[in-house]
């Protein structure tokens, strides 16, 4: 297998804080790779650094999609044309436009018309707007989100939203996906449908997945390497099972064991 | 069948659009519509091209500029300066020609830096530019400075005014249900998310806040032919609000929504004539119960459309059996 997106010695400070410090990992072709650490730990702020957001204080970020390049301190549209692509942990869906509409989006620098295209109407134009009209109801098929294709995406039960949001960063063309937090505030019903989902696409469509997620259950049984952050800092980075078991991962999350403070002190 | 229903409402569109065409120009040889309604009327198609115009950067980009007035007076000069040598209709069209070109640099001049601002902030940097452009103008020998020009020849006639509104709605249209338009809606509900997804967002509000500004240079030339007088007092920040006024009244995004607002306009207008400067007062008094009782405006982002007069007429009928 070989790394489709390497991390080194990536850091970010805001003023005097060091919110990422010497933050260094890959993620490998096709893999569903989790990402945990408590409250606080810059699970977030790493994914705003990779998907271009922030800049990185130092230290570079490498996508070898088709080739290898440095995407750390480019735009974010760029990166994402490069087929990197995310998700937000508070849903940002663009709210008084239809669920199709979202997706259209989403393939916008798919679609090759010039202004002057659009404003002639071109048959250049009527057939890049019908190629794209069909792509992305195609695309809404795959996904299982068409019969509401019409539907303003405001309108969405809260679970749809989750997953049009996915699918919206799917429908860029990305490669790699962050997915920031998708099962936040979901019932175990709807957590259990999501899993399936991002199972799903993961295989069907050949993504590498990095996942931030809170719901141990839903990272444990789907991923296949967790890395762990705590205050800025890789502190772990193994299979699930060995996670579970990695004395510094529980230290992070319920603190250290009674005995040792009172001895410590 | 599709494609034949398409042209069908394609064709009942052309042919209302020709009935409009030479039925209102009927009735204006027939002096039903006598020489005072007949401004009125140019007015209401000059406040229609600024409305859609200011309706692609506000109501599509979300960018709100207060500096309207600006690009519509470097239309409107281009016009006046260009028909004092050739006053007659190929000097119009140089005219607006001239001012779509010195809009299209100054407003891509203003773009570039001040579409980084956001809300209140490129309010108020749109509203110096439109300050700025007003100044220069008073301050040039070539635009007369403070007593402006005029006796500009007078080439406004029912059938050019339509013709140039009707291109500027269908512009407009196209550039809303494009990719354009689309990705310039998806930065105005969410700018992050927009960027996120492969957008480029300075280019589209751009693309945008031109192509808005060259439509309200246009404007500006129909406006120095028809009123055949332009000064810089006129084009002040009373102007651009006046602008803002039937975007917001028509609803921010919708097209026909700031047709119909425009023509509203047009009449409260011709009504409150002899209240001079009243207006302004009632005007804000307008917009601020459409704030309370309908913030998103008449239409909000919908379109007036056959097929959506249509569907309600059916509903009711509905409804009624």
């Amino acid at each position: 297998m070989s790394s489709v997106l390497q991390i080194k010695r990536v850091n970010k400070a805001f003023g005097g804080l060091m919110a990422l410090s010497d933050i260094s990992f890959d993620v490998n072709e096709g893999e569903l790779c989790g990402l945990i650490g408590p409250n606080g730990a810059g699970k977030t702020t790493l994914f705003n650094v990779i998907s271009g957001l922030y800049t990185p204080t130092s230290g570079s970020i490498t996508l070898s999609n088709q080739s290898s390049k440095v995407i750390s301190g480019l735009a974010p549209y760029k990166i994402t044309q490069l087929g990197l692509a995310r998700t937000f942990q508070n849903i940002r869906l663009f709210k008084e436009m239809t669920v199709l509409d979202n997706i259209k989006v989403a393939m916008h620098s798919q679609i090759q018309t010039s202004l002057l295209d659009t404003l002639i109407r071109t048959p250049q134009y009527r057939k890049e707007e019908a190629r794209i009209e069909s792509e992305a109801l195609t695309f809404l098929k795959s996904v299982k989100l068409d019969h509401l294709a019409q539907k303003k995406a405001s309108s969405l039960p809260y679970g749809q939203q989750r997953q049009l949001e996915i699918a919206r960063a799917l429908a860029t063309q990305a490669k790699i996906l962050l997915l920031d937090e998708p099962a936040a505030g979901m019932n175990p019903q709807e957590t259990e449908d999501l899993a399936q989902f991002i199972k799903k696409i993961h295989q069907e469509k050949g993504l590498t997945i990095l996942l931030i997620e809170h719901d141990m259950n839903l990272i444990m049984s789907i991923t296949s390497r967790i890395i762990v952050l705590d205050y800025g800092k890789v502190i772990a980075n193994d299979v699930p099972e060995k996670i579970k078991t990695n004395p510094r991962v529980i230290e992070a999350y319920l603190g250290e064991e009674r005995e040792e403070h009172v001895e410590g002190q | 069948m599709t494609s034949l229903l398409k042209y069908k409402n394609l064709l009942l569109l052309g042919l209302l659009w020709l009935i409009v065409l030479f039925g209102v120009n009927t009735l204006i040889d027939a002096r039903i519509i006598n020489p005072y309604y007949r401004q009125i009327l140019y007015g209401i198609g000059i406040n229609m091209i600024l409305g859609v115009s200011l309706n692609l950067i506000i109501g599509l980009s979300g960018q709100l500029s207060l500096g309207h007035a600006g690009f519509m007076s470097i239309g409107a000069y281009s016009a006046a300066i260009v028909l004092r040598t050739q006053p007659h209709l190929g000097g119009l069209a140089l005219g607006i020609g001239l001012g779509l070109f010195i809009s299209l640099i100054v407003a891509f001049g203003v773009a570039v830096p001040t579409l980084r601002l956001k809300g209140d902030y490129l309010a108020i940097a749109t509203l110096g530019v439109g300050e700025i452009i007003r100044i220069v103008i008073l301050n040039m020998s070539i635009t007369n400075g403070a007593s402006g020009i005029s006796n500009i020849r007078n080439l406004m006639s029912w059938p050019l005014m339509y013709t140039m509104v009707s291109f500027a709605v269908i512009l407009t249209l196209r550039f809303k249900y494009s990719k354009f338009g689309r990705a310039a809606l998806s930065i105005k509900s969410d700018e992050l998310a927009s960027e996120s997804m492969g957008v480029n967002v300075t280019k589209i509000k751009v693309l945008a806040f031109m192509f808005g500004a060259m439509l309200a240079a246009v404007a500006g030339s129909l406006y120095a032919t028809t009123y055949y007088v332009v000064k810089p007092e006129t084009f002040g920040i009373d102007m651009s609000i006046g602008i803002l006024i039937i975007v917001v009244l028509g609803g921010m995004g919708s097209l026909s929504g700031s047709l119909l607002a425009a023509i509203f306009v047009g009449i409260v207008n011709m009504f409150l004539q002899s209240y001079g400067q009243m207006r302004m007062l009632i005007y804000a008094l307008i917009l601020i119960l459409v704030m309370i009782f309908r913030p998103e405006g008449l239409l909000g982002l919908e379109e007036l459309s056959l097929q959506s007069i249509k569907s309600k007429f059916i509903k009711k009928k509905e409804v009624v059996s």
